[in-house]
């Protein structure tokens, strides 16, 4: 199939940044998108030109590291599906395809397609850590976890932290991101002493970061690559009132 | 505790829940319109003769409710503004809607329609002579009373004004329908099995509270242009004689 790719290109984080169209001949409709844009960064090192830089590293969408906001879409428009594995047969012979960089202030673009999410790290850091036996596995049931909590901390903890909720949010948000780190530790026993102290700093975190608000549109969860719940969200505004609340009292 | 983005939120739930509930409030006291004149002015009066504590301490504390759910959603926008100052070349939505996503321009207009309709019934400096109506009718005793019913019909025989009016509620409708449920998310109450119930149940909220407050209105609409006959038609005389008048005029020509 035959592709015209409008791209944004982008030389380091203090330029500005413009669209580039290429036309990219013979692309296979069993090739994934990255392979898509591999191809078509041979083309332009065959050409003399500078390569496209992008975000990649398992390709097997477990990592998070890959990105691009994709005819408008973060990781484009099929659901459930990072950018690594989206397929080119979900593409049209003869369409343009405009790819962009994820666009947050708290994401700045290192150069044209990667931005930097070290915001995400800090968040998580500013979460803290928990005590675990780390040696020899731990007794079964020594520590009693009901099913229900479990499925739910494991499913938040499905968040690969790929920003995609972020970039689709109208208003920057991290809510989706943020809910489901402090909800999978919020909802195991192990994590249940830092509890409210995990809440208010990761907050506050990404407050400081310069991400928006959020207004319950919803798209953040429509566009996660691991369908992570708006419930989380909602447990984040309860645990964070109760912490709050708790904090006047004491 | 309220100068996070998530306090923000709490904000903008409790003072929506207050504006929620006053709404209700509001329609069924308006629908007392539709039993006459003698009903809607003695509960008008009823209101307007509380203790003054309870009559003032009601219109502040609606008042605070709707500045603070104001300037927290104007200091939002700009924070949002901020976090995301490019926008993409191509702009898609996957599950929002128009409803969800123009609360901003929603809210404004209700804030202009609620600046406008205090102005018009409440502060009446639209039309000073809506002070003076008065009549004995719905009165406990022999003293004159404020004529509410008069000035309602009064005030919805203008058709621009009238339309202003139900374009004015179903733009509260549709801020309802995702502010009433966001409530829920805002102060994590909400779970993804409530969430679709909780949908419904504000989508008839609204849907009710837009019928509701438009039926009044809209029926003076219709008894003034002889479609149907809700009222004492002795308080649509004059829009009948003015007719009679045309229709003689065109027969005396003829």
């Amino acid at each position: 199939m035959k592709l015209t790719l409008k791209i944004w290109r982008q030389s380091g984080p203090a330029e500005n940044g413009s669209f580039e169209s290429h036309v990219l001949d013979d692309v296979s409709e069993d090739s994934s998108f990255l392979e898509m844009l591999d191809q078509l960064n041979e083309q332009l090192l065959k050409q003399g030109d500078e390569p496209v830089a992008f975000d990649h590293d398992c390709r097997e969408g477990i990592c998070g590291t890959c990105s691009l906001t994709i005819n408008g879409y973060a990781h484009g428009p099929e659901n459930s599906t990072t950018t690594c594995q989206l397929h080119m047969r979900k593409f049209n012979n003869g369409e343009t395809v405009t790819i962009e960089p994820f666009r947050a202030k708290a994401f700045p673009v290192v150069r044209d397609l990667i931005v930097d999410r070290s915001a995400f790290d800090r968040i998580i850091q500013s979460g803290g850590f928990i005590s675990v036996r780390t040696g020899s596995a731990p007794d079964g049931n020594s520590i009693p976890i009901s099913k229900v909590d479990a499925d739910k901390a494991m499913d938040a903890a499905a968040c690969i932290g790929c920003g995609a909720c972020v970039a689709s949010c109208k208003n920057a948000s991290a809510m989706l991101f943020t809910s489901a780190k402090a909800a999978h530790l919020n909802l195991l026993p192990q994590g249940q002493a830092e509890k409210d102290a995990r809440v208010i700093n990761m907050v506050n975190t990404m407050d400081d970061s310069g991400f928006g608000n959020c207004r319950n549109y919803g798209e953040c969860s429509a566009a996660c690559p691991k369908d992570i719940s708006l419930d989380y969200i909602a447990k984040l505004n309860r645990d964070h009132a109760k912490a709050r609340i708790k904090e006047i009292f004491s | 505790m309220f100068s996070s983005s998530l306090g923000k939120k709490y904000l903008m739930a409790l003072t929506g829940l207050v504006l929620i509930g006053f709404v209700f409030v509001h329609m069924a006291g308006n629908l007392q319109v539709l039993a006459g004149q003698a009903q809607i002015n003695a509960y008008a009066h009823s209101l307007q003769t509380l203790p003054w504590f309870i009559l003032w301490g009601s219109r502040l504390f609606l008042l605070a409710s709707v500045v603070i759910h104001a300037w927290t959603a104007y200091s939002l926008i700009i924070e949002n503004r901020k976090a995301r100052p490019d926008n993409n070349e191509v702009e898609v939505t996957k599950r929002a809607g128009w409803t969800s996503l123009k609360m901003g321009l929603t809210g404004s207009i209700l804030l202009a329609f609620i600046v406008f309709h205090l102005l018009h019934f409440t502060i009446r400096t639209i039309y000073p002579e809506y002070a003076e109506m008065t009549t004995t009718v719905g009165s406990t005793g022999d003293f004159e009373i404020h004529d509410a019913f008069s000035m309602i019909l009064a005030g919805f025989k203008h058709e621009i004004i009238s339309v202003f009016y139900v374009v004015a509620m179903f733009l509260l409708c549709r801020h309802l329908a995702h502010g009433f449920s966001s409530v829920f998310q805002s102060i994590g109450l909400r779970t993804e099995a409530w969430q679709r119930k909780l949908n419904l149940i504000a989508s008839g909220y609204a849907w009710i509270i837009f019928a509701g407050f438009s039926i009044v209105p809209v029926s003076v609409l219709a008894q003034k242009h002889g479609l149907y006959e809700f009222y004492d038609p002795s308080f649509f005389v004059s829009e009948v004689s003015e007719k009679n008048n045309t229709s003689n005029l065109l027969n005396n020509e003829s």
